[in-house]
């Protein structure tokens, strides 16, 4: 398997997020059903941290002392499919077979099927104590791996998301990072409608940690807050990240109903044209 | 049919023996997810009863209580992603005399809100109406994470719990409505995929009555929610080898109609159960639990085995988890040779 050189400057970084885009429409147009819309915001974040930022071996998935990552909002999982592939865990025909009976790609993350996934997610509000585990654990043994998780707005809801806040801080997890896609979309309407969580950034600081505010899509902003974050001592830091729900295909950005809807294949085709621009 | 003969159906749609028989029955046949035969009944229900209130938990739109949420907005509460604050709010308003209907994913409302189903609900018997969607593995591309596969073995377990998981959109609607009508919780069970319109309005809903739909005397599939067509079905494959096998449509899984059962073991004496749900714990279990105490007769059980299932089309994971029609006529001849 052709494998790729990381890590990327930040020009290549942003060609490999078109990549990774592209994949995630095709997967999901092919699959008929996924979830594009916090796909595609989260793709800029996952492509940095998978090649610049992780240390990690795709040959060696298993390696104890690599980074981890955890897509909490695991219905975004084509986005982590992607990378995964893009990176050289797996072979990129994996990706048409996605949520098809018998393959690799669940249509939730699955850590026993999926070489690269770190941990089962899908039922949202678990993947950051998840984190949270392996990050105390890295103190226990003295390691000095990384643990990066992505969680959602709509799934900053979910009360288990405090409850890790809180116990993060309390064992000052500074091996631990958490990025939220800020979208402003949940399932049903804005998460402004549905549930208020703001003022979010405040919230999190409250709760004892270290808060760092970027564009979700500018890749030097979020390499520069990814690699300060990991020298960052003393307490776990979250990454308020401002994103934009259908990012990179006209159609789909900041379109609630984008969230869990396949396009078709005119759409797809589209799509494509746009990303390929 | 022939004119001569008697169907051996009751309650089913004129066309029913066509709909069994056809090789495209879950393409050409009238259908529904049930779970928008739910949003459809609650929003009759909510026009003639101001103290209904409907809680969601954002899935809303994939249930389509959002339609609900139109057209009796002050009405209707969205906790957002909080399934756990969402039932025990749902307990609280029950305290008040308001009758909630709960609405989330089966995997989230048995299991994410466990702790407060039952010590909220359950434990104070609070009039709370739990909607739960996506039951067994019919969200099959979702995979594991979304599958609602032991929620009625869960809810079982709960001490005077009553679990209603009806078999198509008509029984679905009088469900909702029976579910309203009795004072204590509930617990409804849908389907994510569409299932074909089986019943017709005259069916004789009535919470804790098996009901008869199909006549025979060799054996008795004892059937509830997506696994009452598959066994409809079965039964129509089974007549063909000259086999008379009854069908009961048993919707309420707890309190289970023992006097249907036992007739039925008495009458056919040999039973099989199918549910889409794990094969111990629900329906299986519950009907064993009746035979061995009073009639034991060869039994066999049709449900997911001590196994997570995975992502695919729900009609594929079926045959793939043991759960289809041909997997019922199996377990059917298996039980009458058993007989002999
Ligand atoms: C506990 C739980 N409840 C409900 C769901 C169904 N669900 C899947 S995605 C989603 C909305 C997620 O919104 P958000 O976290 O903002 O994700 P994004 O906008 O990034 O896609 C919901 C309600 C779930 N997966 N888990
Ligand atoms: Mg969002």
């Amino acid at each position: 398997m052709e494998m790729v050189q990381a890590p990327m400057s930040i020009e290549e970084l942003e060609k490999m997020a078109a990549v990774i885009r592209c994949d995630i429409i095709e997967m999901i147009c092919t699959a008929a059903a996924g979830h594009p819309g916090g796909s595609l915001s989260s793709a800029d974040i996952v492509t940095a941290l998978y090649f610049r930022i992780m240390r990690i071996d795709p040959e060696d998935p298993g390696w104890p002392d690599r980074d981890r990552f955890i897509l909490s909002k695991g219905h975004a999982c084509p986005v982590w499919y992607a990378a995964l592939a893009e990176r050289g865990y797996f072979d990129k025909a994996h990706l048409a077979t996605l949520r098809r009976l018998d393959s690799i790609l669940q249509g939730h993350p699955t850590m026993n099927k999926t070489p690269g996934i770190d941990m089962t997610v899908g039922s949202l509000g678990h993947g950051l104590s998840a984190g949270l585990g392996m990050a105390l654990s890295g103190k226990l043994r003295k390691k000095d791996y990384h643990v990066w998780v992505i969680i959602g707005d709509g799934e900053s809801q979910e009360g288990s998301i405090w409850e890790a806040a809180m116990a993060a801080s309390k064992w000052k997890l500074d091996n631990l990072t958490a990025i939220l896609d800020y979208n402003h979309l949940q399932n049903d309407d804005s998460v402004d409608k549905v549930m208020p969580i703001d003022p979010l950034i405040d919230k999190w600081k409250a709760f004892g940690w270290h808060v760092i505010e970027i564009d979700g899509h500018n890749m030097k902003d979020i390499v520069d807050a990814l690699e300060a974050t990991r020298s960052f001592k003393g307490m776990p830091t979250m990454i308020v990240a401002n994103t934009v729900k259908g990012k990179g295909v006209s159609f789909m950005e900041n379109v609630c109903e984008w969230h869990g809807k396949a396009p078709c294949q005119e759409e797809a085709d589209k799509a494509l044209t746009e990303l390929r621009r | 049919m022939s004119k001569n003969t008697i169907s051996p159906y009751r309650y089913v749609r004129p066309d029913i023996l066509s709909i069994l028989t056809s090789d495209d029955l879950f393409t050409k046949a009238e259908r529904q997810p049930t779970r928008y035969s739910y949003a459809e009944a609650i929003l009759e229900l909510g026009a003639k009863n101001p103290d209904i209130v409907v809680l969601d938990a954002d899935v809303s739109k994939s249930i389509k209580t959002n339609l609900f949420a139109e057209r009796f907005p002050e009405r209707s509460f969205n906790f957002g992603i909080a399934e756990q604050n969402m039932m025990a709010a749902a307990a609280g308003m029950a305290t008040t005399g308001l009758i909630p209907y709960a609405s989330t994913y089966a995997v989230f409302a048995s299991m994410r809100a466990l702790d407060m189903v039952r010590n909220s609900i359950h434990y104070p018997r609070l009039n709370v109406k739990i909607a739960a969607s996506h039951g067994g593995i019919t969200p099959g591309p979702d995979g594991v994470t979304h599958q609602g596969q032991e929620d009625l073995s869960i809810m079982r377990a709960i001490a005077g719990s009553t679990i209603i998981a009806p078999a198509d959109p008509t029984t679905t609607k009088l469900a909702v409505w029976a579910a309203a009508e009795y004072d204590g919780p509930v617990y409804l069970s849908f389907t994510r995929d569409p299932v074909p319109v089986l019943f017709d309005m005259d069916y004789p809903f009535e919470i804790g009555k098996a009901v008869t739909v199909r006549d025979g005397k060799d054996a008795t599939i004892i059937a509830n929610r997506d696994l009452v067509v598959q066994s409809l079905v079965a039964a129509e494959l089974l007549a063909g080898q000259g086999l008379d096998v009854r069908v009961i449509d048993c919707h309420t899984l707890k309190p289970l109609d023992i006097e249907v059962v036992l007739q039925a073991a008495h009458e056919t004496g040999a039973i099989v159960t199918a549910e889409n749900n794990m094969y111990y714990g629900g329906l299986g279990s519950a009907v064993a639990e009746v035979l061995v105490e009073n009639h034991p007769i060869p039994m066999k059980r049709i449900g997911v085995r001590d196994t997570f299932a995975e992502s695919g089309p729900y009609l594929e994971l079926l045959k793939k988890y043991g759960l289809s029609a041909e997997h019922i006529v199996k377990a059917v001849e298996e039980v009458i040779e058993r007989k002999s």
